[in-house]
């Protein structure tokens, strides 16, 4: 972390913007790290993050696993990764200044003698590639490994660095899966490493739509004066997957969508999109925002009536037949669990007071999107007949954030003709269409906000039990009465969440 | 999707543009800036080439000026536009091109043409690629512009068109000999940013004719205020820069013009990439800020008289001498990733016409 107490650095400037944040001397380890989201996500985003020259020279990348593997084998494996997965293109030279810094560490969590090899590796690092005793620790395990994970770190000296160094811990969802879990979790990882220097991963705020929500509401004019109860009807917000829970049966089966998504993912977007301006851009007053439109979020009354849950039945998606829930490998035929999931929210404050927050997530629905609609009410009078504006719906804003990322408003317009008809039409702003062919992916971005120690984009520990505060008593409720509605793969979710919206006279949007 | 206009007008080059725009079914225009190349017929299929890749960065409109002024009188006299609108897709970027070939005496009059096929209310950027006016922000098609883009490397004499960017200079004005060195800075800033120490002189290595060399020393010389020596090598672009500070130097040397070791007193020697890029690249990076350079400003405004003479000779790389032999040329911009191209410039070359 950089202060003002650091002595100048003639070659910095702050008109010079062209000069990219670099991270400082530090290096990567990660745990776990022959699973597929290091596979997949981490090891990519570190060769793109080098490629692009975001990475400090010496910058090294230890791997720990239960793998009987050399430092050569594992450079092997990172590189099949990055091959297959990264998103720039590949270059010799990038690919050997990374190598150079590559290290494997084999060993079990609870084995004393492999955390005494990671610290010694850690202090080679600092010798011989000049880490500067700066490192982040990836915990890319399942939660049960943290506590183990976290006290070996602390056992073998590796959880702080001297005076001038930092030390990290990076953890990805879910962060427990009620309050209790999460404050205990918390309570183990803040024992060892600072609540500052404990970056929880939400990969979603680190895609630039939703980064592009803030910009959207404080940059501009146009939007935030329509952005509250007089103009707002209700907000949807919409996390549709069209895949099943493909092999994560163990991890899925007793958590749910609204535990795997609601808590973390919807509640975030739901509090960016209604916070009020922070007093900067900086983390602790973004968090201070967040904290307090979460704090505003109340649930309904009547859970029976403003919470639905689903789970999908065999049916055809997108072309191909597949099984139902309860027929997935590895599932218990009398499951419970919610494979969709609808809550509605209100917001007590004086912005949203009375607008509902109808939040949904669900797999194998009609297709894979997410999206925030804020949709408008009605013009409280229209001097058209009735006929004309019969196919005039309400207008909306819809903040596309993945696919096909953008923003989409929807208004009504006159359809050409000699008669006065009017017809919904929309509005487009397609970010691949204005900006870069390939941004950049939200774990490089993470990544190198956790290496800068930048904590923007990174839930707090409060935002996390907050969340879990919220959420509990559905989960209390939907574990006490009834079971979870089945809805054909491939639809939009249950009846019931249409009836959900139907009482209040509303219906979901289709995405 | 190819239109070919004869003996036009910019209005029906505009017509054309609409039209083929609601054929294809994507009325929207997403394009962020009008990005102006101002060429000629031999060098236009690299520009282009060029400025389509980074279209897919900033979709833009990309209007390619080739001017024709003709050498016999009767042409000179003559006055005609002929365009080539291509849109979307394949080669031509993410937005639209469209190639104007001014005939005559409408080559001196190329704002003309340019003013009404601007798009409305986005930032205009204007690139020569190789010979640019002496004041570009005073040309008539730079005044248009928010940012103006050189290339001091391109030209016949690059320290010379330095020093006269210097005189010249005014906000928006940017080189991509300026562009090149982004990576060796940020490295070099990098390296300060984990060692704080007072520097008592520099030292910049590098090919001759190359303009990127000054610049970096210039920029070294404004920053630190030391002196700053510049020494010739064979290249390829810039070998090396050292740092002398008290426990030792500082040294990032790029021999071959990719991997580059950095040396540190007091800290592990270390590979660090710094690989030439392609003008696409340059030119996508220029397009990312529109707003003036003040960096930039600073450095060329130092001037070129103020770097001490450049030592001959550097370090002996025996093996390199060949092949800088063969890219000493001037038409060797520099720092240009020129894999696979290299072919095909030096042939436009010759076809070229001078533009005056």
């Amino acid at each position: 972390m950089s202060s003002a107490a650091d002595p100048v650095n003639p070659l910095r400037d702050p008109q010079d913007r062209r000069l990219p944040r670099i991270a400082g001397p530090s290096g990567l380890v990660i745990f776990g790290v022959t699973g597929d989201l290091s596979r997949k996500k981490l090891m990519p985003a570190v060769y793109d993050l080098a490629n692009r020259g975001l990475l400090p020279p010496g910058f090294s990348l230890v791997g720990f696993a239960r793998r009987d593997w050399e430092h050569e084998d594992f450079a092997q494996v990172v590189h099949d990764a990055v091959r297959e997965h990264a998103r720039t293109p590949f270059r010799e030279e990038v690919w050997q200044q990374l190598a150079e810094g590559m290290r494997f560490v084999p060993g079990v969590f609870d084995d004393d003698a492999a955390f005494q090899r990671l610290r010694s590796t850690v202090e080679e690092l600092d010798k011989s590639r000049g880490t500067g005793g700066n490192f982040a620790f990836y915990l890319s395990v399942p939660p049960k490994f943290f506590p183990t994970v976290v006290a070996q770190l602390k056992r073998h000296g590796l959880s702080s660095g001297e005076t001038g160094q930092w030390r990290r811990a990076v953890i990805e969802k879910p962060f427990g899966h009620d309050l209790a879990s999460a404050r205990e979790l918390n309570q183990v990882v803040h024992e060892v490493f600072r609540p500052s220097e404990v970056f929880r991963i939400d990969h979603y705020l680190g895609k630039e739509t939703v980064q592009n929500i803030l910009a959207l509401r404080f940059a501009n004019t146009m939007f935030e004066p329509l952005w509250n109860r007089s103009y707002v009807d209700h907000v949807q917000i919409t996390m549709a997957e069209d895949i099943g829970i493909g092999g994560r049966a163990g991890y899925y089966d007793g958590i749910g969508s609204a535990r795997d998504v609601i808590q973390n993912h919807l509640l975030q977007l739901l509090a960016l999109t209604a916070m009020e301006e922070p007093a900067s851009f900086h983390a602790k007053a973004l968090v201070t925002e967040k904290l307090k439109v979460l704090n505003a979020v109340r649930l309904p009354a009547d859970l029976a009536t403003h919470t639905v849950r689903g789970q999908y039945a065999a049916g055809w998606q997108g072309g191909r037949k597949v099984p139902g829930y309860l027929d997935e490998e590895g599932i218990d035929s009398e499951s419970t669990t919610d494979t969709f999931a609808a809550v509605k929210l209100e917001i007590d404050n004086r912005r949203w007071a009375g607008v509902p927050f109808y939040l949904r997530t669900g797999k194998r629905l009609g297709r894979r999107v997410t999206e925030i609609a804020v949709v408008f009410q009605r013009a409280p009078h229209s001097p058209f007949g009735t006929t004309d504006t019969q196919e005039l719906g309400q207008n909306a804003l819809v903040i596309r954030v993945q696919p096909d990322e953008g923003v989409t408003i929807r208004f009504g317009s006159k359809v050409p003709g000699t008669q006065m008809e009017i017809r919904d039409v929309t509005m487009d702003f397609a970010y691949g269409e204005s900006f870069t062919e390939s941004s950049p992916e939200a774990y490089e971005r993470l990544i190198l906000d956790v290496l800068l120690g930048d904590a923007n984009l990174f839930p707090r520990h409060q935002e996390v039990e907050r969340s879990w505060e919220i959420l509990d008593p559905v989960e209390e409720h939907w574990a006490r009465y009834g079971r979870p509605e089945q809805y054909p793969a491939g639809t939009w979710g249950p009846r019931a969440a249409d009836e959900m919206l139907a009482r209040d006279g509303r219906s979901w949007r289709r995405p | 999707m190819n239109i070919d206009l004869t003996d036009t007008t910019s209005s029906q080059i505009n017509t054309a543009l609409v039209n083929a725009r609601r054929a294809s079914g994507s009325p929207a225009v997403g394009m962020v800036l009008t990005l102006v190349v101002v060429t000629d017929e031999g060098n236009h299929y690299d520009a282009l080439k060029a400025a389509g890749e980074a279209s897919k960065e900033h979709p833009s409109r990309i209007l390619v000026v080739v001017r024709r002024p003709g050498r016999s009188p009767r042409d000179r006299a003559l006055a005609r536009l002929d365009a080539e609108v291509r849109l979307g897709g394949g080669g031509a970027g993410a937005g639209e091109t469209v190639l104007l070939r001014l005939h005559g005496e409408l080559a001196s009059h190329a704002y003309s043409v340019v003013l009404p096929l601007l798009l409305p209310d986005a930032p205009v950027v204007v690139w020569w690629p190789e010979d640019a006016p002496e004041n570009p922000a005073g040309d008539l098609l730079g005044k248009l512009a928010q940012r103006r883009i050189t290339d001091a490397a391109a030209t016949e004499d690059p320290v010379r068109t330095l020093a006269l960017r210097s005189e010249t200079y005014a906000p928006g004005d940017t080189d991509l000999s300026w562009t090149r060195i982004t990576p060796w800075r940020s490295v070099l800033a990098s390296a300060l940013d984990q060692k704080h120490t007072t520097i008592s002189g520099a030292e910049v290595e590098g090919e001759e004719y190359n303009p990127s060399t000054e610049l970096l020393a210039m920029w070294l010389t404004e920053r630190l205020r030391v002196p700053v020596r510049r020494v010739t090598s064979v290249g390829p672009g810039i070998t090396a820069v050292r740092l002398a500070t008290v426990d030792g130097e500082i040294c990032l040397d790029r021999a071959h013009g990719s991997l580059a070791e950095l040396a540190v007193p007091g800290q592990p020697d270390r590979h660090v990439a710094l690989h030439r890029r392609t003008t696409a690249e340059l030119i996508a990076e220029e397009l990312r800020r529109l707003d003036p350079d003040e960096a930039y400003e600073q450095a060329v405004r130092l001037g070129v008289h103020r770097l001490a003479e450049p030592r001959q000779g550097g370090r002996g790389r025996g093996e390199d001498v060949e092949a800088g032999g063969s890219s000493g040329g001037s038409d060797d911009s520099g720092e240009t990733d020129q894999s696979g191209e290299s072919g095909e410039s030096a042939s436009s070359d010759e076809g070229s016409e001078a533009p005056r």
